[in-house]
């Protein structure tokens, strides 16, 4: 009836799992009751989990990433703690666990922190910067999102019920298959990414699409801002390489579950070919996240520095490189393997020559700085983090990308040291730039400054004490997982990155009192312009937040940075502009097919997880069903009045009035 | 969406001063890059086939195992499936429900023989011992063939469902668009069968 679940499943006698567990469902179980009490379910439902507005989804995307890298953090500390204790002594994390735990730690970053952060704030922005009103499949993308959080969730549920993978966050052959994990984690890893995996790919072909072919009058594409066009770069990389990781991880399940024979030991299956496969995906993969981040410094460096972006077209062309190169470079994972000189050797060139896109753009963002009238927020602070820290992530890259210096430190934890030198330093510090820069607009109040600068300097600092030590540990011979060590050598680095991890939680600490205080602080914090940083795309030509419809009436684009040259001319001639010829518009009806569908995605997982077959049939009817019936309304918009968007539209130009009227002072 | 459109004739539409392609245009674009990815799903599937071919494992070779007049029947079947389909498009154009439902009916036919003949070489295969746990070959072949077979497999569901649309709703401009939709799937589909049967069933029987 159950499959192979049974109460053996939950691990009753391991405190650190049923003490962490039952913390997070007192705390999810408190805020349903309270959503309840509060009366505030009916709001709930009608304008964020039903919602197909993009703005809407993309904040959703980015609370799911800030939530899980609490969880993603948890892990990582523990790790940390463990193995500073674990000198000589076995530390307090048993084996099996301590591997669940770094398997979880890669798994939960990746995809469901760093990829719902970068996909939440290319969903928030990218149809505001493009003068659009919503992106091109409003209901698939809240398919996507809620997907995503189904991934999410089913990697969560295996903190309670059964455990999670031990076979790393890629889960190589032969040890991720039957014969050497016989447990439910390496299903439970499979089943949550293939699920998040097509809401990735559903996001993929909404913003391909949207970025390709709606725009605001005049968007031709070099006029595009270049978080637009790293977005379209991701997204294609998002396109072409997921499908590769969707047929790995099936080819992995069906040796699990039907005995075929694709990377076994026996019958002439090949693991080397797994291992190829996934690189073939997860190297694309590193690019799908820091190019919308590179995106984003652009953004952010160019509105702080109150120049346009230096180099614009050497950037777009460097972008598109890199989105081509990002796909030849896959065997530097392995240059172990055996492939031989020669073909290590060109994939060793090929990934050398990653560096000179990514150099580009180090230097345009210098040049855009040069000579121009820096403002140091806390978004600037996180992108001048991110290029320091980043060249030397990117230099011990290149280093690694050297096939002989490669078969001395791969696998030890300079390797470690360096991918989390690009992911935090580059992808992490990009996103929360995008979080500091893009707050106001979401929600019309800035985030509180000094508690920003604080959080960065805690993060900045406590990421060189963690992981600058790792660099030396790995250059000493550690290799990476070890759950305790015998090497007196290594401690002092080891108690030195743990100390470290701590000023990371200082820093994260700090966010969160950041958003309270700002959140109780809305009113001294609130940005009535839309333009609170003085930017110079379309996304600050609207209210913030934004109405639902973003804008009354398209904006007329006549070259790039459109919204700084409005003001200008508007500062010049202070003549008010004409009032624009309202219509009525109309706007996608809110669905919960997104919702439903990953409602039946996660009880197909778990049922396939736990071989209920029962219960994935009637999953899998159910998610058919939801398809059939959506697919039969017969209305999918509704329309605003021409009146409410000229009221909307009217205040807010008053309000723009009145904050040029300030900046033509000012200047 | 594209909030203003007003293509209930499938044509352009234009916002007040806009320049954004109908929905038509936007549906059919992005329905492409599903596909595409799509066919980047099945390429992993093919390379791996190409990687374990050979290795069968002291077991039987594509040469002793495929039936290419079978295989020719099923390669018929989905080809005249496609030429179907195609006139179900320009009979969902006319709006002619003759012509439409008739060609999705044969359409449906064609591609239900084509899954049962597959699933009759698979329950062969199986009966004489040459399952997909046999070897890695036959492993990566089974994965192969049975994913374009589930691929049609879906398609004929979604064939059923685009007749009853139109049959309950006419031919508004979103059922059109499914239906144009529909038929771009199902000539990618024809096109990775072409690549399987001579990858697969060609090259196979020729060693």
């Amino acid at each position: 009836m159950l499959g192979k679940l049974s109460w053996a499943a939950v691990p009753f006698d391991q405190p650190i799992p049923m003490a962490a567990s039952a913390v997070v469902g007192c705390l999810i179980l408190g805020v349903l009751i309270w959503v309840v009490v509060k009366g505030r379910l009916p709001y709930l439902w009608n304008e964020w989990i039903t919602s197909v507005d993009h703005k809407r989804i993309g904040v959703m995307y980015c609370l799911l990433a800030m939530v899980m890298l609490l969880r993603g953090f948890t892990d990582a500390i523990m790790m940390r703690s463990q193995q500073a204790l674990a000198f000589q002594a076995p530390g307090y994390l048993p084996p099996e666990h301590y591997d669940q735990i770094f398997s979880a730690h890669g798994t939960l970053m990746i995809f469901f922190v760093a990829m719902p952060f970068v996909i939440g704030l290319m969903n928030f922005a990218v149809p505001l910067q493009l003068g659009i009103r919503d992106v091109a499949f409003p209901t698939l993308n809240s398919v996507g999102f809620w997907l995503t959080a189904s991934g999410a969730l089913l990697v969560n549920i295996s903190l309670v019920i059964g455990e999670f993978s031990r076979a790393t966050w890629l889960p190589y052959p032969p040890l991720s298959e039957l014969a050497y994990s016989p447990g439910v984690g390496v299903d439970y890893y499979c089943w949550a990414i293939q699920i998040s995996g097509i809401g990735t790919l559903i996001s993929g072909v909404n913003l391909v699409t949207t970025v390709l072919k709606m725009h605001a009058p005049g968007m031709t594409y070099m006029r595009m801002p270049m978080f637009c066009w790293t977005t379209l770069a991701a997204n294609l990389l998002i396109v072409a390489a997921f499908p590769i990781l969707t047929a790995t991880l099936a080819m992995l399940l069906l040796d699990r579950y039907l005995g075929f024979h694709f990377f076994t030991n026996e019958a002439g299956g090949n693991m080397m070919m797994f291992v190829n496969l996934i690189w073939a995906w997860g190297h694309p993969e590193v690019y799908i996240l820091i190019l919308p981040a590179f995106g984003i410094y652009s953004e952010v460096i160019s509105t702080f520095s109150g120049k346009p972006l230096f180099g614009y077209r050497s950037m777009v062309i460097a972008t598109m490189a890199i989105c081509i190169l990002a796909f030849m470079v896959w065997l530097h994972h392995f240059f172990t393997m055996g492939a031989g000189a020669d073909v290590n050797g060109f994939f060793g060139i090929m990934t050398t020559i990653i560096a000179v896109p990514t150099g580009v753009k180090i230097f345009n963002w210098l040049f855009t700085m040069f000579a121009g009238r820096v403002v140091f927020s806390t978004a600037l602070l996180w992108s001048l983090g991110f290029m320091i820290t980043f060249v030397v992530g990117g230099m011990t890259g290149v280093l690694l990308a050297v096939p002989p210096a490669d078969f001395v430190l791969h696998n030890s934890l300079f390797l470690v040291a360096h991918f989390h030198n690009v992911l935090i330093g580059g992808v992490l510090f990009g996103c929360f730039a995008g979080y500091n820069y893009w707050f106001p607009k979401a929600f019309g109040f800035r985030l509180h400054e000094g508690l920003g600068k604080a959080a960065f300097w805690c993060w900045t600092i406590g990421f060189y004490v963690a992981f600058m030590p790792l660099y030396v540990l790995g250059l000493e011979g550690m290799t990476r997982r070890m759950q305790h060590y015998d090497v007196p050598a290594w401690r002092p680095w080891l108690l030195i990155a743990a100390l470290g991890a701590v000023i990371i939680l200082v820093g994260i600490i700090l966010q969160i009192v950041q958003l309270v205080a700002s959140i109780r602080h809305r009113e001294d914090l609130r940005d009535d312009t839309g333009d609170p940083w003085n930017g110079r795309s379309l996304e600050w030509a609207t209210a913030s937040p934004p109405p639902v419809f973003n804008f009354a009436v398209l904006p007329s684009v006549s070259g790039s940075d459109t919204y700084w040259d409005l003001k200008q001319r508007a500062i010049q001639q202070p003549a008010p502009s004409p009032e624009p010829d309202y219509n009525s518009v109309e706007m996608p009806r809110n669905s919960p097919t997104g919702f439903i569908c990953a409602f039946f995605a996660t009880m197909m997982g778990f049922a396939l997880i736990w071989h209920i077959w029962w219960m994935a049939g009637v999953a899998i009817a159910g998610a058919f069903a939801t398809f059939v019936v959506f697919a039969w309304r017969d209305r999918d918009d509704y329309i605003i009045p021409v009146e409410t968007v000229a009221r909307i539209d009217r205040e807010n130009r008053a309000s723009r009035t009145r904050a040029l009227g300030r900046l033509g002072t000012a200047q | 969406m594209s909030a203003t459109h007003a293509d209930h004739q499938g044509h352009a539409a234009r916002s007040p001063g806009g320049g954004m392609p109908s929905k038509r245009i936007i549906v059919g674009y992005g329905f492409w890059i599903f596909l595409l990815s799509d066919i980047i799903m099945f390429s992993a599937f093919f390379a791996s086939y190409a990687v374990l071919s050979d290795a069968t494992a002291g077991g039987p070779t594509g040469q002793q195992l495929f039936d290419l007049t079978n295989v020719g029947i099923e390669t018929m079947c989905l080809l005249l499936s496609s030429f179907t389909c195609g006139l179900a498009s320009i009979g969902a154009q006319r709006k002619n429900s003759a012509i439409f439902q008739t060609a999705m009916a044969a359409t449906f036919v064609l591609g239900a023989v084509f899954v049962s003949l597959e699933i009759r070489e698979f329950a062969g295969l199986a009966a004489q011992g040459a399952g997909p746990t046999r070897s890695a070959f036959l492993t990566a072949f089974f994965t192969l063939v049975g994913c374009h077979g589930l691929h049609v497999t879906g398609g004929l569901m979604w064939l059923l469902t685009m007749m009853a649309q139109v049959l309950a709703k006419g031919y508004r401009p979103d059922i059109l668009r499914r239906v144009m939709c529909f038929s771009l799937f199902w000539h990618a589909l024809d096109i990775i069968w072409v690549a399987l049967f001579s990858v697969v069933y060609l090259i196979g029987a020729g060693q």
